[in-house]
């Protein structure tokens, strides 16, 4: 399949050849290739591409998969309203 | 890795990829960057990605001015390859009281005096720019259109190739463990990946740059603080400036992707490294864009994280070297205020170390300044 075709990450439409062109730029980490690429920054924060990233990183660098670096995970766990977390809040 | 170098500077942000720039393109040559992470891992990756002009001393305004100056040009100059993003809609800072206004009403004189396109607005000429604005929480504004969104990520790689193709190199997952002084010069840096000869080193280490100055023996007068910040999910068009507000405490834009990001500080946050993100950021980041920018508290949060401010007695950075310490040089205590200074604070650096006049006078800028404690004029512009 031409990697042009295959899509990586939904949320900010980066392709495998997208991928392949970051590792061939030397942007080796999935760090690195989310501040240039924005794979893991949208709505889906990674649960989508993240593993597919892993794997990509894995094979392009010869690195066994459970020893290449995963994202940072970071709060919140799914997208919440600034609304609904007003209304939640605490009195001053 | 090398062990020697000309020069050595500590820290892969957006102000050691510039000086690292300035440096080579000034000609000096046998360059060396470390990293304790990947480039942009410190404050420059965590930062709002704002660039703006409106200060309220003249050092700011000059650095702020002629650093804008160089990102209109920046991708031509640098022949950056990527977008930087640099999008100029401005930044409408939002007075809350009478007494609000009447400094932001000194700081557009100052402003207008530095060329700087600023201008004081009424309460309906900042709902004419930013109509979703709640008007029982403006008392004034003023609102520059040349401040803006510049991307830190692309921003920082562009300094980082160009760098890169003039000769310097990046040793990014190494750490400085040590810096080698004899007889009050600078003799050589030791990083966990092996030593480097050198007698130039550049602190640009961002949060942890009085850690890197105790290195050397060198007390530098700044300390770091974590603030916090989110971004939300991308939706269409709907806010072109940054709209910011010191009394409030908030800075929200959205970015050229869709996003808002919004960060506010915290004063009872402890002195420290911790980046940790708290829920009691979103309660407080909630409810104040819910009475600022009302809309905006229906769109979702995706992210949030922290990031350090490294704060300066004045909050104006500390741009030169030291009389204690020759070869020591420092790029610091920009006061969450780095990212957007970063053109000035390379080319300021590149002329000091191979001994041109600056661009502007140094002196304001100074680590020396903070000897005599009523000397020196604070910045209040700060979130």
């Amino acid at each position: 399949m031409n990697p042009e075709d295959v899509i990586i990450c939904r949320c900010s439409d980066v392709t495998l050849q997208d991928l392949y062109d970051l590792f061939e730029q030397g942007y080796e980490t999935y760090e690195e290739l989310k501040r240039i690429a924005r794979v893991g920054m949208g709505p889906c924060q990674a649960n989508t591409c993240g593993k597919m990233v892993q794997w990509e990183i894995s094979k392009a660098f010869g690195i066994p998969l459970e020893e290449v670096d995963i994202r940072n995970t970071r709060p919140l766990t799914m997208g919440v309203k600034l609304s609904s977390i007003e209304a939640q809040a605490d009195e001053e | 890795m090398k062990n020697s170098a000309q020069v050595v500077i500590i820290g892969g942000g957006i102000s050691g990829c510039s000086i690292a720039y300035h440096l080579a393109d000034e000609g000096v040559k046998d360059i060396v960057v470390i990293e304790r992470h990947y480039l942009t891992s410190g404050a420059t990756g965590r930062c709002g990605a704002g660039v703006r002009q409106q200060w309220g001393t003249k050092m700011n305004c000059m650095l702020a001015k002629k650093s804008v100056d160089f990102f209109e040009n920046a991708t031509e100059i640098l022949r950056y390859d990527g977008d930087i993003e640099f999008k100029q809609e401005g930044y409408l800072i939002i007075a809350s009281d009478a007494e609000e206004t009447a400094r932001f009403e000194k700081n557009v004189a100052l402003q207008n005096s530095l060329d700087i396109p600023a201008k004081a607005l009424d309460r309906q000429g900042a709902l004419d720019i930013v109509s979703h604005l709640n008007p029982e929480e403006v008392h004034s504004a003023t609102f520059c259109p040349t401040d803006g969104h510049l991307n830190p990520f692309t921003m920082t790689d562009a300094y980082y190739k160009a760098a890169k193709r003039l000769g310097v190199e990046f040793y990014t997952y190494t750490t400085v463990l040590d810096i080698l002084t004899e007889n009050g010069e600078v003799k050589g840096v030791v990083t966990d990946k092996g030593n480097i000869e050198t007698a130039n080193v550049i602190n640009a280490a961002g949060g942890y740059s009085k850690d890197i100055g105790a290195l050397a023996g060198i007390d530098i007068p700044i300390y770091s603080r974590n603030h916090e910040i989110l971004v939300t999910e991308p939706v269409e068009k709907m806010q072109g400036p940054m709209v910011i507000s010191f009394s409030k405490n908030i800075y929200c834009q959205q970015t050229p992707h869709g996003g808002f990001i919004m960060g506010r500080g915290d004063k009872n946050a402890p002195k420290g490294l911790d980046i940790g993100s708290n829920w009691g950021f979103l309660d407080a980041m909630s409810k104040t864009l819910k009475r600022l920018l009302p809309p905006l508290a229906e769109l979702r949060v995706i992210r949030q994280w922290g990031g350090l401010y490294n704060m300066s007695p004045d909050s104006q950075p500390i741009i030169g070297g030291t009389k204690d310490l020759k070869g020591f040089y420092m790029a610091c205590g920009f006061s969450g205020h780095g990212f957007m200074l970063a053109p000035m604070t390379g080319l300021l650096l590149a002329e000091l170390m191979t001994g041109k006049t600056p661009t502007m006078p140094l002196e304001a800028l100074s680590l020396e300044r903070f000897d005599d404690a009523e000397s020196f004029e604070s910045e209040q512009s700060v979130v």
